[in-house]
This record gives structure tokens, C-alpha cells and sequence, in this order.
């Protein structure tokens, strides 16, 4: 997968979590918590997705990583940049 | 053998299984009664379409809201907001002799009205809602007492017994006083979010949510009571249902509230004793010829008490009608108005004469009960009696056989397990007993279950 589509990935991801949010305007660089007011439940919940869909298992004391797409786009590339995007 | 069994198949116990067969868990929720809800259930008698349980789904907050119970809900269990299509409440008041409290979905309504009632208590009652505890943190508050704390900033204990009735009326398992944590869940879900309803009421959230957890591959099963949770070494490893079916299962969460469940479990020195709950209520439902608002009642909710002191407790008597709830399905903010006019009183109501009395004597009881309650009513509304087509009317002994609580307690067990473990390692509780109630509360319960004991762990 590139970059691109990991991002495709947690967009559609988080599209499924907040069904009534306008993605279109998300930033990549501000932290998700603010732009879409996510909390604990919900960052389990990109975990839990991203694990269900690719098997690639995130550790507890990694969540921080996923904090905004941009940070989590780069800490997903090498667990699954050899996968391909489903 | 499955990954997860769950105990109940009212509103926790469906939100749970959603969350785990969405994440591809083998689940099956076991449900005793002939429906799903438990205690918030619907029914139908006559042509007629009954609510049990709900008077209102609290928590409301309007489309787009992003913070609060009900978007948290609807974003793990995957709904939209216009799912469970809530219409607000057109406003509701707490009425004492010759005073009244008026509320709606906008706190400023109430503080302008505890302002005209009560002038010397504005800046305390503003205090006490800079002072109320977020609801991520009500662990902290456990145990404290709300009539400690509201009574050392509300310094008129009058508008301290304004405030607890509907508090306590919507979700106060322990008589007289109330757990604070408990006073601020109650407090933000009714005063600071408010009121609504589906129009097509209860079952429109219950049918989502059984539909839902379908889709997803959870098996239901009703009419499957389960008689014990089989133990091997501490833990549960299965159930033996009513018929003697044995299911396996990896863990299980129950619903069924913390002594029923503590009686399926084999008796161990280990298993910590609690008491049950003892608040219960009757309900008497009066379908009228026309719409409450052509009676000129306009209120979604009354909650009334007759003298200034408000009594929570278990009375002595069947009935205790110097207080009680007035609810009307109709009069939510909706494009058109409901088919039928309806007018609910709840009241509450001591389960053990109820559960005594020799059956035709139930029958009369709740006949002479309907007519005390329904003229208690009439005092804080306007008089509905000669529009009444057709009554109905549930007792605590109903309520006992819906939901399986013992003695019909609505809100389940004076002491709560927040963390829902039990003395089995991979035995929960979810639902009433675990502490969050109201509907979208106890929806909550199943979600955090369900999150914290079977998707983390991986």
C-alpha cells in the first residue's frame, strides 16, 4: 500500500465511526480529538478496525501515534506497506 | 463454544453484542423472557401499541453534536443520528404545592425559573453546575451522598427535594438518598441534554439495535433462561439453560443485575453479597378520545410531589400516590401528531404486597389503585378522566417479570459495580447494576463492557 492508500484506509475508517462528519475538510497535520472530538472509545476503535481489516496489531502504548492522519499515516507505513489494500 | 455469551437481551446486553460480533466474535445473547427489552420493552393489547419502561430517551442532544452519551453511542455501535429519529420534548416542569419548576432541553429555561422561584439561590444553583462531575469521571464520586453535597450549595432544602424528584424518579436505585455520581449522571442527561422520543416510540431503538446485532452474525435465543454459570477454577466456562441445554463459552456477560447473577454462580465464599434493590412502581396508562393538548396539557413530563418534602422510599402501602411521574407520548416536538392520546402515571410501589395479594385481589387492587392514582394525578394537571376510552396498568410484579429484577426494581441493586467484574475472572456485569441507567445509559454500560473485557485484550 502507499501512503495515499493507507490514508484512503483510515479515512474510510473513520467515515464508518462518524457517519454524520464531513471528512472532506479534515486536516491532516490537527490532531483528530479536536477536529472530530474522538475519545478513548474511539481510538480503540480504529485499532480494533484497522486489526480486523490487515491483521496488524497496535500496541496499547502506540495509540498516541495515531493522534492526526498524518502521524498516523506514518507510523502504519512499515507494518503495512507491504500489504495490499483491500 | 463461543467467544462470548451475554445474559439478557434488553438494551446492554444488545449494545454489547454489536460491539463484539462487529469485531467478528462468535456471541449469544440469552434471553429468559418471550421478547427482547427487558425493562424497556413495548406491546401491543387492543390495536394498540404500548411502551413499557420508557417515558423518554434521555441524554438528547441535537444532530451534530459531537461530545456527550448519545454521540458516543451512536459512533461505536455505528448508527446515524437520524437512526433512532429522537424528537425532542416540548418542555416538562417539577410541580410542588404552589410552586413549579419548568424545563426543556435548554438549561437556561430552568436557571431563569430557579431565579423566579427561588431569587437568593441563582448564584448556588449556577455553582452546582460549574460543580457537577464529567461523566468519565464519576468513578471519584462513588459512594459520596447528593443530598450532602447539593445541600451545602443549595442552601434551600426545598429546591433541593425540586431537583432530586426527577432526578431520583429517572434513575435513584437507593431510597432516600441518592450516590452523587449518580446525582451528576441523572443531572446532565435530563437538565443539560433533555427529553425525546422516536415518534414511533421504544421499539424504534430496540428493533435497530436487534437488527444490527443480526447482520453482524449475533445469535439470539428467547425463552432461554439461563438456571447457572458452570465454573471450573474460578472461572465460568458455560451456562446450563433453563431446558438443561449446556453452552460453552470463553466469557460471559451478564444483565440479569449482580445477586440474580450471583445466584446462577455456584456458592463460594468468594461471592460477594449485595442487596437488592427495593424501589419499585405501578404505571396506570389512560388512552383518551383526543389529544392531551386538547385538555389543555401541554407538558411532555410533570413530576409532582404534594407536600415540600418528597419521600423516595419503598412505601408501606401498595401505592404511594402523594408523588408520582405524568408522561405524555404525545406531546414531543413531532411534524404530526400521534394516532392516540395518552396520559402514563408513574408512581411507586412496595413489590411485596403486590407480589402477596391472591390473584382475583390483584385484579381488583389495580382497579381501586387506578382511580387513587389517576385523581393524585389530576391535582398538577388539567382533569382527563371523562376522555378515558381504555386503561391499563402494570404493577412491580410485571415489572419483576419482564426484566427478572428482583422485587420489580426498576433501577437494580442501592450499590453499583462500576467495573463490572465479578469474583469469576471472566464473569461481568453489564446493564443496571453496573450503573449507568436510563436508555442510552445502560447502552453505554454494553459498550464499555464489551470494549474493556473482551476487544482490548485482543
Amino acid at each position: 500500500m502507499t501512503n495515499a492508500e493507507i490514508r484512503d484506509v483510515i479515512l474510510n475508517i473513520l467515515e464508518g465511526i462518524t457517519p454524520d462528519d464531513d471528512l472532506t475538510t479534515l486536516k491532516d497535520d490537527a490532531p483528530f480529538r479536536e477536529q472530530l472530538e474522538l475519545d478513548s472509545m474511539d481510538f480503540l476503535d480504529i485499532v480494533m478496525e484497522i486489526r480486523k481489516r490487515y491483521r496488524v496489531q497496535v500496541p496499547e502504548e502506540d495509540y498516541e501515534q495515531l493522534a492526526s492522519m498524518a502521524s498516523t499515516v506514518a507510523y502504519l507505513e512499515p507494518m503495512m506497506k507491504d500489504l495490499e489494500k483491500v | 463454544m463461543y467467544d462470548t455469551i451475554i445474559i439478557g437481551a434488553g438494551m446492554s446486553g444488545l449494545a454489547a453484542g454489536i460491539r463484539l460480533a462487529y469485531y467478528d466474535q462468535s456471541v449469544c445473547i440469552l434471553e429468559r423472557h418471550t421478547t427482547i427489552g427487558g425493562l424497556n420493552s413495548f406491546y401491543r393489547l387492543g390495536g394498540r401499541n404500548y411502551d413499557v419502561g420508557l417515558h423518554a430517551v434521555t441524554n438528547f442532544t441535537p444532530k451534530g453534536t459531537k461530545r456527550g452519551p448519545l454521540a458516543r453511542l451512536l459512533r461505536q455501535l455505528r448508527f446515524r443520528w437520524d437512526d433512532f429519529a429522537l424528537v425532542p420534548q416540548i418542555g416538562s416542569k417539577v410541580a410542588f404545592p404552589g410552586i413549579e419548576l419548568k424545563f426543556n432541553n435548554d438549561i437556561e429555561l430552568l436557571t431563569s425559573e430557579v431565579t423566579r422561584a427561588f431569587p437568593d439561590q441563582t448564584d448556588n444553583f449556577l455553582r452546582l453546575i460549574d460543580g457537577l462531575i464529567d461523566y468519565d469521571q464519576i468513578d471519584e464520586a462513588a459512594g459520596e451522598s447528593a443530598r450532602g453535597i447539593v445541600g451545602e450549595i443549595i442552601t434551600d432544602p426545598l429546591l433541593v427535594d425540586m431537583l432530586l424528584c426527577p432526578l431520583m424518579f429517572y434513575g435513584c436505585a437507593r431510597p432516600r438518598d441518592m450516590d452523587y455520581g449518580q446525582f451528576c449522571i441523572m443531572f446532565r442527561s435530563i437538565f443539560l441534554e433533555g427529553f425525546s422520543r422516536p415518534f414511533a416510540g421504544v421499539r424504534v431503538l430496540l428493533k435497530n439495535l436487534v437488527r444490527r446485532y443480526r447482520e453482524l452474525g449475533g445469535e439470539l435465543r428467547l425463552r432461554a433462561g439461563v438456571r447457572r454459570i458452570v465454573e471450573e477454577d474460578g472461572r465460568a466456562v458455560g451456562v446450563e439453560l433453563d431446558d438443561g441445554t449446556l453452552l460453552e463459552s470463553r466469557r460471559i456477560f451478564s444483565s440479569a443485575g449482580w445477586s440474580e447473577t450471583m445466584r446462577m454462580c455456584q456458592k463460594s465464599d468468594l461471592m460477594p453479597q449485595r442487596a437488592s434493590g427495593e424501589l419499585s412502581f405501578t404505571e396506570t396508562i389512560s388512552v383518551l378520545d383526543r389529544q392531551p393538548a386538547d385538555l389543555g396539557h401541554h407538558e411532555t413530563i410533570i413530576f409532582f410531589n404534594d407536600s415540600n418534602e418528597f419521600h423516595w422510599e419503598k412505601p408501606d402501602g401498595l401505592v404511594d400516590v402523594r408523588s408520582g411521574v405524568i408522561c405524555s407520548p404525545n406531546n414531543f416536538c413531532y411534524e404530526k401528531p400521534l394516532d392516540v392520546g395518552m396520559i402514563r402515571v408513574t408512581s411507586l410501589a412496595n413489590y411485596d404486597r403486590w407480589a402477596g395479594l391472591p390473584e382475583e385481589r390483584y385484579r381488583l387492587e389495580k382497579l381501586a389503585w387506578y382511580d387513587r392514582i389517576v385523581d393524585s394525578a389530576v391535582r398538577f394537571m388539567p382533569d382527563f378522566r371523562r376522555a378515558v376510552t381504555d386503561t391499563d396498568m402494570f404493577t412491580p410484579t410485571t415489572i419483576r417479570r419482564f426484566t427478572g429484577h428482583d422485587n420489580g426494581a426498576v433501577y437494580g441493586a442501592p450499590d453499583k459495580q462500576t467495573d463490572g467484574t465479578t469474583h469469576l475472572k471472566n464473569l461481568y456485569i453489564c446493564g443496571t447494576d453496573q450503573g449507568w441507567v436510563g436508555i442510552i445509559g445502560t447502552i453505554i454500560s454494553g459498550i464499555m463492557i464489551a470494549n474493556r473485557y473482551a476487544l482490548r485484550e485482543g
